[in-house]
């Protein structure tokens, strides 16, 4: 027997081929009904797909500290796993997911990552919340080629190729907030005031170098650890600088000692004398602050529940459909939601699993049905979005107030801010 | 005579259980799991060197800590520092604005290398670091302690508190030690790819045998005289006081010992894992550490092996299998194990194999010697 290949032969496998192209571009075409491309085909690297599932993990905290924030994501993450299989899956696939718990402990991040990858060869995963838990998992996705779909806002100063960052860079968020308050409010002092690590440091980084070059004045910065519940003397030296603005970073729980004990020092955010600003409270943390407490907060970031787009309304819908009436949708839920419909659009466009298909894929991807409105991914794996100020009202919900004519563009290492 | 103390060194029971436990660390346990698993395996085993530590310093000599983080975090911190100067070349890092540093030190506004990680660009240094600081660190706390006659549950406190104090103090200072996040994207030891299949097997290795070393070091000092000393000082300490022993030098001796057992424990741990944070060191992972040691029974130093084994297994197969309610399961084992077996694993297996295990060994040698 010949090994050789003759061209002839070549030229038939090259026809064949094609041949198997069409139905594949066709099932493309004709959405996702009953592909033939055989699982063979559209995964190389020995991804846990078969001819009618594909596997995906979810990684999360659902236990430990940060459980309370992460439970959101995890389930704006199922309810797109189980509307992408009501419309027939992915590639014809029904998507399978094997959820694991990083239990707030970010080694555990890193573990589960690697059973995820290793283990169960899954084809993403949509995972990760704190920066630290995703600094521990990522040197996992490097080395192992995996995708991960992280939903947080976040400090940038990193570009994975094997990360899709679904959540705003510091200065989406940033940058327009500070602009609104200057303009629209006419602030001149701000106080920047955030939780101790790298997220609120960073983030006080880039707005202080905005507000200085906007021509205004940072009279004060300050940090307090994580879990901190004391303000009180923060909030005197507030009340001595006299500042327009309050920009907080502060995080998780200790939001609920500081707007408490804000109140209680007579500052009324409804009054705006100072106004606050704030990059972290969403509608899942006013669930734990009460709406009463937060009347009158600014909030700077992509998405608010109160959107009024159609979008929103069925992703509204749907969510409080599988979830229940009481449930609450954040920013960093909606982006959670994001993540598997745009890996779901960069398969179909690859016409494969493989990871390195859909990293070719992935860069210019268009989510127009997206409940913040339309998004697309950028070169740099951050998504285009948009900047919104929210206005908090007592039953814990967000007027949007303003919102920005273009897409931002992410830029994850601002050249003038570092 | 020789001879007869080399016996009293080696009790039967326990060169067996030495015996079984290298077997089912070296060639068993490999052979069983792929190496995803036997790097999760080599994970667990780092902890066995702080439980071991806590048996001499706490089943032997009643010097509970509840910091014993603190030392891990040494030993781990100490090699990470290594990993990560030689991660960060400036080929690595030029996105950087100084580029040569960690890449936390240049989001911090750090412009230059600390004083104090300078000499973490040497692997001699860090080797010799990982066994002389936690040691001193030990000494410190041990000398101003049991000096002053503090003990029992005021030693514990005092532990925990220094523990909880590194950790705000790691967290805080991020600019010089990575902060909440740790340091993190280790990737070569001497050039050498760490992260590889091929080298997490060696890494495996090298840890089963180190720790198994520690092991025979631990059986040595237990049936010493020093060990006889620090159960005597455990029941009685005052008498031991009168019969005229310096009671806080072999307190502050055995501190010293179980810290360094943790530090190599940690140093191991980031060579294995690949990274290292202090939600390694605090009051919680230290107080886990305690409760391997009770699992497995916290007078035997084999049972520390096996405690720190089942349960961080129990640990990773229940929260892979029930993510959502593992930690109740947790918790209800640690209490099912105090409540039924107060002496832990070790205390089960003394009861019940031990007996037969004995009447078989016996058998077999009176069988010898009829022969």
């Amino acid at each position: 027997m010949d090994n050789k290949i003759s061209p002839a032969t070549m030229k038939r496998r090259k026809v064949l081929k094609s041949l198997l192209a069409i139905p594949a571009a066709m099932a493309l075409a004709g959405g996702t009904f009953g592909s033939l491309a055989h699982a063979s085909e559209v995964n190389t690297t020995g991804l846990a797909v078969t001819d009618d599932t594909v596997k995906v993990g979810i990684l999360h905290s659902v236990t430990g500290t940060m459980a309370i924030s992460e439970t959101g994501s995890v389930q704006a993450e199922k309810l797109a796993i189980e509307q992408i299989n009501a419309m027939g899956g992915v590639l014809g696939r029904k998507i399978e997911y094997i959820q694991e718990d990083g239990a707030s402990d970010w080694p555990t991040f890193a573990e589960k990552s690697k059973k995820l990858l290793v283990n169960d060869k899954v084809a993403a995963v949509f995972g990760c919340w704190t920066s630290a838990s995703r600094k521990a998992a990522l040197p996992v996705f490097e080395q192992y080629n995996g995708m991960l779909f992280y939903p947080t806002f976040y400090e940038g100063l990193e570009q994975s190729p094997n990360v899709i960052y679904t959540g705003q860079e510091a200065t989406q968020q940033i940058l327009k907030g500070i602009d609104w308050a200057k303009e629209t409010k006419g602030a001149k002092k701000f106080f920047l005031l955030g939780s101790d690590y790298i997220w609120p440091r960073t983030s006080n980084k880039i707005a202080r170098k905005h507000i200085e070059k906007l021509g205004l004045k940072v009279v004060g910065e300050e940090y307090y650890p994580l879990g901190h519940t004391q303000f009180n003397s923060v909030i005197n030296k507030i009340k001595l600088k006299k500042p327009d603005v309050i920009f907080t970073t502060v995080v998780g729980g200790s939001n609920v000692a500081f707007y408490k004990q804000l109140k209680a020092a007579g500052i009324d955010l409804t009054k705006e004398k100072p106004l606050v600003l704030t990059l972290s409270v969403t509608e899942d943390e006013i669930l734990g602050i009460g709406g009463e407490n937060v009347e009158g907060l600014y909030a700077s970031m992509k998405y608010f529940q109160s959107l009024p787009n159609d979008n929103n309304k069925k992703f509204e819908a749907a969510f409080k459909k599988m979830w229940g009436e009481k449930s609450v949708i954040g920013d960093v839920t909606q982006a959670a939601y994001l993540g598997p419909w745009l890996w779901k659009a960069a398969v179909e466009k690859a016409g494969s699993f493989d990871v390195d298909a859909i990293k070719k894929t992935l860069p210019g991807i268009e989510l127009t049905t997206a409940p913040e409105g339309y998004v697309k991914v950028h070169p740099n794996h951050h998504l285009w979005s948009k900047s919104r100020i929210g206005h908090a009202k007592a039953d814990g919900t967000f007027d949007v107030v303003y919102e920005s004519k273009e897409l931002i563009e992410p830029n994850p290492f601002p050249k003038g801010y570092q | 005579m020789l001879q007869s103390k080399f016996k009293s060194l080696t009790p039967r029971n326990d060169v067996l259980s030495f015996v079984v436990l290298a077997v089912l660390l070296l060639v068993l346990l490999p052979l069983l799991f792929d190496i995803f698993r036997l790097n999760l395996i080599g994970k667990y085993l780092t902890f066995a060197f702080v439980a071991i530590g806590l048996v001499l310093s706490w089943g032997l000599g009643g010097i509970l800590s509840l910091g014993q983080g603190i030392f891990f975090g040494i030993g781990g911190y100490a090699m990470a520092m290594f990993l990560k100067l030689e991660a960060s070349t400036p080929e690595n890092t030029a996105i950087q604005s100084t580029p040569g540093i960690p890449d936390f030190m240049d989001w911090n506004q750090l412009t230059a290398l600390p004083w104090f990680w300078e000499p973490f660009h040497s692997f001699g240094f860090t080797l010799v670091a990982i066994i002389v600081l936690p040691a001193i660190f030990a000494y410190i706390i041990g000398a101003a302690m049991f000096k002053r006659r503090v003990g029992g549950v005021y030693f514990a406190i005092i532990t925990q508190a220094i523990a909880a104090i590194l950790t705000i103090l790691i967290i805080g200072q991020q600019g010089y030690t990575g902060g909440v996040n740790g340091i993190t994207d280790l990737r070569t030891l001497l050039g050498w790819d760490i992260r590889t299949d091929s080298a997490k097997y060696i890494l495996y290795f090298v840890n089963a045998i180190l720790l198994l070393a520690v092991l025979v070091a631990a059986q040595y000092i237990r049936k010493s005289k020093l060990g006889r000393l620090l159960v005597a000082m455990r029941d009685s300490e005052d008498r031991v006081r009168f019969s005229g022993y310096d009671v806080d030098n072999y307190k502050i001796f055995i501190f010293c010992i179980a810290g360094i057992f943790s530090s190599i424990g940690g140093a191991m741990f980031t060579l294995q894992v690949g990274f290292m944070s202090p939600s390694l060191i605090g009051i919680v992972p230290s107080i886990e550490m305690v409760i391997f040691a009770a699992v497995g029974g916290n007078l035997s130093i084999f049972g520390a092996v096996y405690g720190a084994l089942i349960v961080n297994w129990a640990k990773t197969i229940l929260s892979e299998s029930y993510p959502e309610v593992w930690l109740f399961a947790m918790g209800a084992l640690f209490i099912a194990v105090v409540l039924a077996f107060p002496k832990g694993l070790a205390g089960l297996y003394e009861t019940y194999l031990q007996p037969k295990v004995d009447k078989l060994l016996d058998k077999k040698l009176k069988k010898d010697k009829a022969e």
